[in-house]
């Protein structure tokens, strides 16, 4: 078999598709080719879709697509859906929503499953994103259905989040409770020719004036590194307000105002080192992941050594330990080599 | 069943394709939904494909399986199409080419040796298909 990130490199659709595939199996060699591919990286401009479900994300990402070719950009996008609990099995319908991209290599898009797995998920997205990023596509795309944390971490990878309100979503409660408010940096209410469209607008500018007044922004969790208020009178990388934009996705209507909205975001990100700080964060968030991931592996296998973890739970069960003194156990040898 | 797959760390991915004009896919919505209970991801085209599309989003997606449901007639025209296709982008070898739908006996010899690897008409079982894919989906 040839070298797949050399021919993704190449331009190579089929190696794309089948790096990506990799790295959602998790197949024996997919670190390699995700730190391959990291070199080369760093220059397409990443942008999050979230939103309830029929917000009509799918319909917008794939009117977005059309209007960033005809400028001449080629683009990528990664839809998420969710996979049944029961079977692991899953429908991806989002592709069927891509019609005018239809027959269009330039727009790859990509289906992904929930897998059932939670932090995994998050991992794999951003690797794909590399791997997308690294082809060379201008702007890289992910969509996914804003339900649960799964979801805000995936979006969190964007450089820019827009999220997705159809008008009517509930009061006040409802929105707040959703939890999403937090993390957009674009709000659109779609369907925006619906009735009660303007008073969705109403309500959520009402609710992002409280959060801008809590000085609240994305970046809650995460480390926070010294914003760098450069020019523009002192503005920072905390000043932005979300703008609210509305459209009417099925019609084409409000595209160009949401990708200039997107645009502004970029140009803010980039004068504020917002986008610097953003890169660290995420970095600094995979290291974090990878780190868990791999000790958490070590540490099955030391359990295996010992037994099996149902031994353990055994030992326990009959009171001839607790659970504390059997992780102390277990991570003895690992305590040892790291204080050294 | 899908314990199966997590052992080998694998799950199969399955497009279910219409392609051309036939206006109904309530039997491509049920294998669908079929083959997502048996574990599989599938990635349903909607209907009214054309044939570059229907290789576009196997290519993109990198499906093990290409189903195409075909109820027109138009097999003879639109499933060739779909072949070559797929070998213009290096996605023909290692992926399972099934045709579901209405091909007359006399047709389907021809299919096969065009590249297609199995014909399920009327009648044929979920659980035979199923098990064909769990079979036949090339190692990769």
């Amino acid at each position: 078999m040839s070298d797949l990130v050399e021919d993704l490199l190449a331009g190579r659709h089929s190696a794309l598709a089948r790096v990506i595939t990799k790295i959602e199996n998790r197949a024996p060699g997919y670190r390699e080719v995700v730190s391959r591919l990291h070199d080369h990286t760093g220059d397409a401009e990443v942008i999050g879709v979230t939103g309830s479900p029929g917000a009509g994300k799918s319909t917008l990402v794939d009117k977005v697509a059309a209007r960033l070719r005809e400028q001449g950009h080629t683009v990528g996008v990664i839809a998420i859906d969710p996979s049944s609990p029961y079977s692991g099995g899953a429908v991806l319908g989002d592709r069927i929503r891509m019609a005018s991209n239809a027959g269009d290599m330039d727009v790859f898009f990509r289906s992904m499953s929930a897998r059932g797995s939670l932090g995994g998920l998050s991992t794999a997205t951003t690797d794909a994103v590399t791997a997308l990023d690294a082809f060379g596509k201008d702007y890289v795309i992910v969509e996914t259905v804003g339900a649960g944390q799964n979801e805000v971490d995936i979006v969190r990878t964007a450089d820019t989040v827009a999220v997705l309100v159809p008008p009517g979503s509930g009061d006040d409660v409802q929105m707040l409770k959703a939890g999403i408010l937090e993390i957009g940096d674009v709000f659109v209410v779609n369907k925006a020719d619906l009735d009660g469209a303007d008073r969705t607008v109403q309500q959520l500018r009402e609710m992002l004036q409280g959060r801008s007044s809590a000085g609240h922004h994305g970046a809650s969790g995460t480390e926070m590194v010294e914003a760098a208020g450069t020019g523009d009178g002192g503005e920072t990388a905390d000043d932005w307000e979300p703008p609210i934009v509305e459209t009417v996705a099925n019609r084409s209507e409000g595209v160009d105002e949401f990708l200039a909205v997107l645009d502004d975001h970029g140009d803010y990100l980039d004068r504020t080192g917002g986008r610097e700080r953003q890169a660290r964060d995420r970095f600094a968030a995979e290291i974090r992941t990878l780190l868990r991931e791999d000790a958490n592996g070590l540490i099955a296998d030391e359990l295996d050594r010992r037994g099996g973890l149902d031994a353990h739970v055994d030992a326990v069960m009959a009171r001839e330990t607790d659970p504390y003194t059997v992780v102390d156990e277990v991570l003895e040898p690992l305590r040892e080599c790291l204080d050294r | 069943m899908s314990v199966e797959q997590e052992q080998d760390g694998r799950t199969i991915r399955c497009l279910v394709a219409k392609v051309g004009l036939d206006g109904h896919d309530r039997g491509a919505h049920v294998i669908a939904r079929a083959l997502r209970d048996a574990g599989f991801e599938v990635i349903y085209s909607g209907l009214h494909r054309s044939p570059d599309e229907v290789v576009q989003a196997a290519v993109q997606e990198d499906v093990d399986v290409v189903g195409i449901s075909i109820l027109s007639g138009a097999h003879k025209t639109l499933v060739p199409r779909i072949l070559d296709g797929l070998r213009e982008y290096d996605a023909f070898d290692d992926r399972l080419v099934l045709v579901g739908g209405i091909v007359p006996d006399d047709d389907q010899g021809e299919l096969r040796e065009l590249g297609v690897d199995e014909i399920f008409g009327p009648g044929a079982s979920m659980e035979e298909m199923i098990r064909y894919i769990r079979e036949q989906a090339p190692e990769r």
